[in-house]
Formats: structure tokens, sequence, C-alpha cells
């Protein structure tokens, strides 16, 4: 049953609809894949029963004549996530023991579009930070390791469970959040496809909450075609959520069309940086290429206030998540610690409960926020925010779609950036303006380094323009032919 | 902008995250390293420049004030680490 594990979601959709695979089948090849693959850690709860639980009632709708899009698909979905009665964690110790009484949006829809869950994914604790290295539950593996190397690589964050699950074949897709980079790095960094949406695509309802102007939701995938699906079935307006975009949902799969002759790729010339390895501005080469040879027009653009996005991240969403994060106050779910009186119980709760970099961005933003500071960082980050989305909307008066890398380095050892938060921060470089901009990026596979490791690229596109995003990324992919895939060294013997 | 251990511990106490003694200079440090590092925002001139606060120039909007739902205090309480007769409990407060 292992080539199950191999499937896309559109090849297992068509054998599921000619009755030659069952959801049950589908779903106890990756529960089995799932067990073998422990080692990863890439699961905070892994859930066989309820997947097979699910894929046998999924077997039964089909039977009854009636499927959805993703009926019977068994999915990985981000710890952030809250799912009604199972256990949220968001990757922190203060969420302890939490089940939500209420089931967010984007997995409801995946539900009632029949798709299965496996279990809930690792992350970087409240999805602050790039390596996975920040969780309670410890880190995750990245499925990659370098050629004759067999140290640990990290799989990038903050959503490393889903992107390991999907490289490592025991989940076909997943759900995964995107603040800062959290989809389209770990994508990158384990050869998957990870797209984060136009904001307010994606409803957050029900998503823990880190940094409200930046978060958004998406998925990780196999190829481009299953990124398309999933984000359909993820996608839709909602009430619940005061930022939803009340907008048309296109068809992303028809988007797919492989035909970009005539449309303008931007190629920013601020994503140039001092010290990149030299195989990542060759990649980057590459994909002008393809995209050339497939009747694009490359135009060089200016992107100039590039350089002061992560620093203007770094005050915005410390500051949204220092509001955000006071909800934890040891009272009304959660971890308690208790104290002498209320407020030693909060101190010791948010002590014990938080981990190091948490506090360390509560604090920043607290102090970003605090009396006699808020215009001198939090106002000034707001209007460097202006001037980062004006620098897109004035390229995209002259191009359709922006080819960037998706991070300026391949997956790293642990350890390696733990000690200096700032160069930590800097996987993010190529990513941070989208969230900052709300605009749609996606990352594709394209090559590998010279240590056998995956590299990606971004594509980004104007707001609600997904599907010019990937229409871009599906030429990419087919140009790329990447079909490599990592050596399954963490399965256990059955 | 740099900040000593005297400023951890006060923002420390805003954020009602408490922080023994001995890692006030660490932190004191870490913070001043993220904090200088952002002052390169200081080299644009955004004097003109509004503020954006979110990428949607839309009005939030109204919907009719009406009970959606409710009456589930169960199910909401069934968190808390401690309660009691449907209520959350926290430490004596008023003496």
């Amino acid at each position: 049953m292992s080539e199950l594990t191999n499937l896309t979601i559109s090849q297992a959709r068509d054998l599921l609809a000619k009755g030659e695979l069952s959801s049950r089948q589908l779903t106890e090849s990756h529960v089995e894949a799932m067990a073998q693959a422990t080692q990863l850690n890439a699961f905070v709860s892994p859930l066989p029963d309820v997947a097979l639980e699910m894929a046998e009632a999924s077997d039964s709708r089909r039977a009854g004549g009636s499927a959805g899009p993703l009926e019977g698909i068994p999915l990985a979905i981000k710890d952030l996530f809250c799912t009604k009665g199972t256990l949220t964690t968001a990757g922190s110790h203060i969420l302890n023991g939490f089940k939500p009484p209420y089931e967010s949006t984007v997995s409801d829809n995946l539900w009632q579009a029949g798709a299965v869950m496996l279990g809930k994914t690792n992350m970087d604790e409240f999805a602050m930070g790039s390596s996975n290295e920040t969780s309670y539950f410890g880190p995750v593996q990245n499925p990659w390791r370098g050629r004759g190397d067999n140290r640990a690589l990290v799989p990038g964050g903050s959503s490393g469970g889903s992107a390991a699950a999907v490289a490592g074949r025991f989940a076909m897709a997943a759900t995964a959040t995107d603040t800062g980079g959290s989809i389209r790095q770990p994508a990158a960094f384990t050869g998957t496809v990870g797209s984060k949406p136009t904001y307010g695509r994606c409803s957050r309802w029900g998503v823990v909450a880190f940094a409200s102007s930046l978060d958004q939701a998406g998925p990780i995938t196999r190829d481009v075609r299953d990124n398309a699906i999933m984000l359909g079935a993820m996608a839709s307006y909602d009430p619940k959520d005061s930022t939803s975009a009340n907008v048309p949902l296109p068809d992303f799969e028809a988007a797919l069309t492989g035909d970009i002759r005539g449309l303008k790729i931007g190629v920013p010339k601020e994503y140039v940086l001092d010290g990149m390895p030299g195989e990542i501005e060759t990649l980057w080469q590459q994909g002008i290429a393809w995209l050339r040879q497939a009747g694009a027009e490359i135009i060089d653009i200016s992107l100039p206030h590039t350089k002061y996005a992560l620093p203007a991240y770094y005050i915005v969403a410390p500051a949204e998540a220092s509001s955000n994060l006071a909800r934890y106050d040891g009272v009304r779910f959660g971890l308690r610690v208790p104290g002498g009186d209320l407020r030693e119980m909060y101190e010791n709760t948010r002590a014990t409960g938080f981990g190091a970099e948490v506090r360390r961005r509560v604090l920043i933003g607290t102090y970003v926020l605090s009396a006699g500071y808020y215009d001198a960082y939090y106002l000034k980050a707001q209007k460097i925010r202006r001037l980062i989305a004006r620098d897109f909307t004035e390229a995209y008066e002259t191009v359709d779609a922006i080819l960037t890398p998706s991070a300026p380095s391949a997956a790293f050892p642990f350890g390696d950036k733990a000690d200096d938060p700032i160069a930590m921060y800097l996987n993010d470089i190529f990513t941070v303006p989208a969230n900052l901009a709300g605009l749609p990026g996606i990352s594709v596979p394209a090559g590998l380094s010279a240590e056998g490791l995956p590299l990606g690229l971004q594509i980004l596109a104007p707001a609600f323009d997904e599907e010019t995003m990937f229409r871009v990324a599906g030429v990419v992919e087919q140009a790329a032919n990447f079909t490599a895939q990592p050596e399954q060294w963490w399965k256990v013997p059955a | 902008m740099s900040v000593d251990k005297a400023t951890v511990a006060r923002i420390a106490h805003l954020a009602r995250i408490g922080v023994r003694d001995e890692e006030l200079e660490p932190l004191a440090a870490e913070l001043s390293g993220i904090l200088q590092w952002i002052e390169q925002l200081n080299e644009v001139d955004t004097a003109e420049v509004p503020p954006m606060a979110s990428v949607h120039d839309q009005v939030l909007r109204w919907r009719g004030d009406v009970i959606t739902d409710g009456g589930e205090q169960e199910e909401i309480t069934a968190n808390a680490p401690d309660g009691e007769n449907g209520f959350f409990a926290v430490p004596k407060v008023i003496e």
C-alpha cells in the first residue's frame, strides 16, 4: 500500500471517483506511514482512530451518491486551527489541555468538502519561529538530510510539522498559516508547495491569533494543482471574521492553463542580498529563463522599501501579538500556575506557559506600544508598512506577477541560528513583504542545493489574483520538474 | 535605543509575565539588540505618509443587532482551570 502515500490529491480524487480506491484504504496507508514517522515529531496529536472513522463516513457518503471536492482525502491540520473537542495547543504550554468547543471556519470548510483529519501538526509556539525550535512539544525534524550528512535539519517554521508531514509522504496535504512566511519558508525547506492567499481570502475565525492584521491560512501540498484544490476548499467569505473578504471565489484549478504567453513578470532588484548563497541567485536566474521560454516578458522592477520590511514587521507583529496573547491569563482556559494573589497568578502562569521566543516578542510588543514609545516605533512601522504596500501597488501597474527566491538559504541544522534572534528573523526576508502588503504568494520547489536540499522560488501576485499566482507557479513547476524525494530514513520496521 | 534592567522589569510587569532577577540582564541585552536593529527605520522620511493599520481600505461591516447564539455556559466554562457553579473562579481579589 506504500505507493498510495505517493499519490497527489488530484490522482487520488480520480481513483476514488472511479471506485478503484476507498478513502479507508487511502487513509490507512497514511495512518501507517504516520505511525512509522514518529521520530520526525511532526504531530502534536496524531489521530488515527478519528481518521479511520472519518474515512469510513466518507466512503458511506460516496456510496450514497454525494461526494465533496476533497471527499475521502486524508489531511493534517496545523495545531493553530481550533478543532471541536480535540486538543488544540498552538505549540504552547499555556494552552495546556485546551479542547475548543468550536471548529475553525477553515477546518470546517474542509470537513464539509469531505476531507479526513489525520491529526494536528506541530509548530513553532504561537507560530513564532522559522525553524520549529520554539514548540513546547519539541522540534520537528526535516525529512530531508544533506547528501552524505546525517545531521538533523530544521523543517522551517512555523508550519514545520505540516510541511514535514506532506514532504515525508504521511499526509496528502496540510493546512498551515503564514504571518511572515510560515507557509512559504517551510515549503521551500521541504520541497513542497505552500501558498499564502490574499489577506481576507481565508477566514481567521477559530485560528489561534498571532498578529491579526498579518495572519492568513493556506495549504501545503505535493504539487501546485493540489494547492489550488486545497485553497478552493479552505477559502470562504465568513461573517464571523470582520476582515474576511466578501469576494467571488474563483476556480483556482481552472487557472492552471500552463499558458503565460505575454504575461509580464517583475524581477525586483532589491531581492539580491549581500552574502546570499550563489546557488539561490543561480536558481532565481533559472526561474527567470523558464518563464521567458514559456513566453512571459521579464521586467526589472524596484521595490525600494524592501529592506525595511523585516524591521517594520518586528514592530507590527509583536505589538499585535502582545495584545492578542493578553487573553492567556490562567482564568478561562489552559494552564494556571497559582500565586499569592491574582496578579501573581497571572505572572506565574504566563512565565511558565510562554517559551523564550514568545516572551521576547510579547515584551518587545509591550514596549513599542507603551506610553512614550508608541509614535517612535509602532506608528513609524505602520507608515513604513504603507510605503511597502505602495511599492507593490506601483509595481503591479506594470507587471502581472513577481518572481523571487522563497528563502535566502536551504534548510539548516538545529541550533544554527537559535541563539541569534535577528539571524533567525532574516529567514523571512523574502516572504514578509507580502504579509505586510496583504498579497498572495506561493513557494514552488525548483531545484536542489549543492548538498541535495530543496530550494524554492516564490511567485507573488496582486491582491485577490491567486489565479495568476497559480498559473505562473504551474509553469515553474513544470519547467523545474522537481521529482526528488527525501529518503525515508525515519521509517521504523512495521 | 537600548533598554536597561529597570525597563525590562517595567515592561514585564505591564505584560504580566514574571521574570526572575537574574533573567533581566540577558533579556535587556537581547531586547536592546533587536531594538537597535529596528532603528534603521529612522533612515526613511515618513513625515507625509499616513499610517497603515489594515491592508484593505474597508469599512468594518455592521450586522443586525440580533442574538446569534448563547446559552452555552457549560461549553464555555468547560476549559477553565478552576470554576464553581458555572462560573470562572479566580484567587480572592477584594480583601
